[in-house]
């Protein structure tokens, strides 16, 4: 669906729900999952529905994704980096539902 | 735009309470205009937390207090015949409300809160909770948490769609709404009233001015007064998370889509309507304190808004004296009253009365009394 305006050499390898993606320098999380195509980032908490990014600057929260184990984040605010390990954001995000064990 | 048609009654003000107000003139066959000053406006129907809260309105006022738990009691008949006549899911859902309590001195003030309320024989029930009991209900409180008191008349709307669903409502019943149609100036005429607006001149037989903190110039050109003040109230909303909390609390309620609403402040100034960290930090400590689970969940917006302040803090219902069929109508609980507003005031003033039940908040009690 994109194609980057100057492609450059990968500067590391992040991982997107067991799949290796290479990025390039200056890259967000968002820039190089849409570079790579990927189309679901998230799935909306109301209707499942599959979303994508869509301010690409951190307005709009629908670049939702798991990182390292953090579930919403914002994808597009996010640098990406070498090892880095992504999941799809499903529903909304899970905290411990027990305030007086914490 | 300007016609010569003359109205049964024009609305001033397309906030919650004129909206309601021009809906339930409506109902009753009334031909209604409804004018809006727009976006722009000062407006806390678009600003505010969405709660119906009943328990502990009006201590120490009791018209005060019969007439919101009035509101109160109306609520679920009103909900469903605005969803029935528009279609639109309003959000309204009555899980009860919790007001937490974090020190015994808290949980005494609510017990005097509720013996108050039985002793001016208030139609609510009003539970105290310990921690124990609360734990039962919400397993999900914070240790420093003592109890809470507790009503089943609480309830919760998303106020955007109530917002549009009275219009909207208002529209299927023959009304007109105009927007864009702010009023520049009011006054009597042989038979009725006109309004210029920057869309033209309305008239009507009747007129309501309920146009929140822009009634106060409006008010005198009818013979009426309305001294109301902004008073703002900031709101934080969260990213969504899991719902765990299904009940409405008095400073945080978690929407059924997850996120969480924490508000709100009461601060002097002015018509600013703009945000502040420190407040920011307030407002999220305290809902901390009740859920500590939500400490490192994201904040993704924050406003502020205007409350719409009498200087009692309770409603404003007249007729004008000098120009009798023009009426006030002003409140800073516009969602609690919404229902009073639609089922009861709308159609009084339609057929050109106010309700006994509100002759008692008439504006000539906050004149100087000579001795």
């Amino acid at each position: 669906m994109f194609r980057r305006i100057e492609p450059a050499p990968a500067a590391g390898t992040l991982v997107f729900d067991g799949r290796s993606i290479a990025f390039q320098a200056g890259d967000s999380v968002a820039t190089a999952l849409i570079a790579a195509g990927v189309e679901r980032f998230r799935d909306h908490p109301r209707d499942a529905a599959p979303r994508a990014p869509y301010c690409m600057m951190g307005v709009c929260f629908e670049c939702l994704v798991e990182i390292d184990g953090r579930q919403n984040q914002q994808a597009c605010l996010i640098p990406a980096r070498d090892g880095m390990v992504v999941h799809v954001q499903t529903g909304a995000r899970q905290i411990p539902e027990r305030g007086h064990d914490r | 735009m300007t016609t010569g048609r003359q109205h049964d009654l024009i609305v001033v003000g397309g906030g919650l309470i004129g909206s309601a107000i021009a809906w339930g003139a409506a109902r009753t066959g009334a031909d209604v205009a409804l004018l809006d000053e727009g976006d722009v406006a000062h407006r806390a129907a678009r600003g505010n937390f969405g709660l119906v809260w009943l328990q502990g309105k009006g201590v120490g006022a009791p018209a005060y207090m019969h007439w919101s738990l009035r509101a109160g009691h109306l609520w679920r008949d009103f909900a469903q015949a605005l969803v029935d006549e528009t279609g639109i899911d309003i959000g309204w859902s009555q899980p009860g409300g919790l007001q937490f309590c974090f020190s015994e001195t808290e949980l005494d003030a609510r017990r005097r809160v509720a013996a108050a309320t039985r002793a001016d024989g208030g139609d609510i029930e009003i539970e105290i909770l310990d921690r124990a009991a609360l734990l039962e209900r919400v397993p999900a409180i914070g240790p420093q948490v003592v109890g809470a008191s507790y009503s089943l008349l609480d309830s919760h709307v998303s106020p955007l769609y109530l917002l549009r669903a009275l219009q909207q409502g208002l529209q299927t019943r023959g009304g007109t709404y105009f927007p864009t149609a702010r009023v520049s100036a009011l006054r009597a005429e042989p038979g009725g009233f006109a309004a210029d607006t920057a869309r033209g001149v309305v008239r009507g037989r009747r007129i309501v001015i309920a146009a929140g903190l822009g009634a106060a110039a409006l008010a005198p050109q009818l013979g009426l007064s309305m001294p109301v003040r902004p008073e703002r109230g900031q709101i934080i909303v969260t990213e969504r998370v899991k719902p765990f909390f299904s009940y409405v609390g008095s400073g945080v309620r978690q929407t059924a889509e997850g996120s969480f609403l924490i508000g709100s402040s009461h601060e002097e100034a002015g018509f600013s309507e703009e945000t502040d960290v420190t407040t920011a930090a307030t407002l999220c400590a305290a809902a901390v304190r009740a859920f500590p689970q939500i400490a490192d969940v994201n904040v993704v917006r924050q406003w502020g808004s205007l409350r719409v302040m009498t200087p009692d803090g309770k409603p404003i219902y007249e007729e004008s004296q000098r120009h009798p069929g023009a009426f006030a109508a002003t409140c800073h609980s516009g969602v609690t009253l919404c229902s009073a507003h639609a089922f009861v005031l709308g159609p009084a003033i339609a057929t050109g009365t106010l309700p006994d039940a509100v002759a008692c908040f008439r504006s000539d009690r906050f004149d100087v009394q000579a001795h």
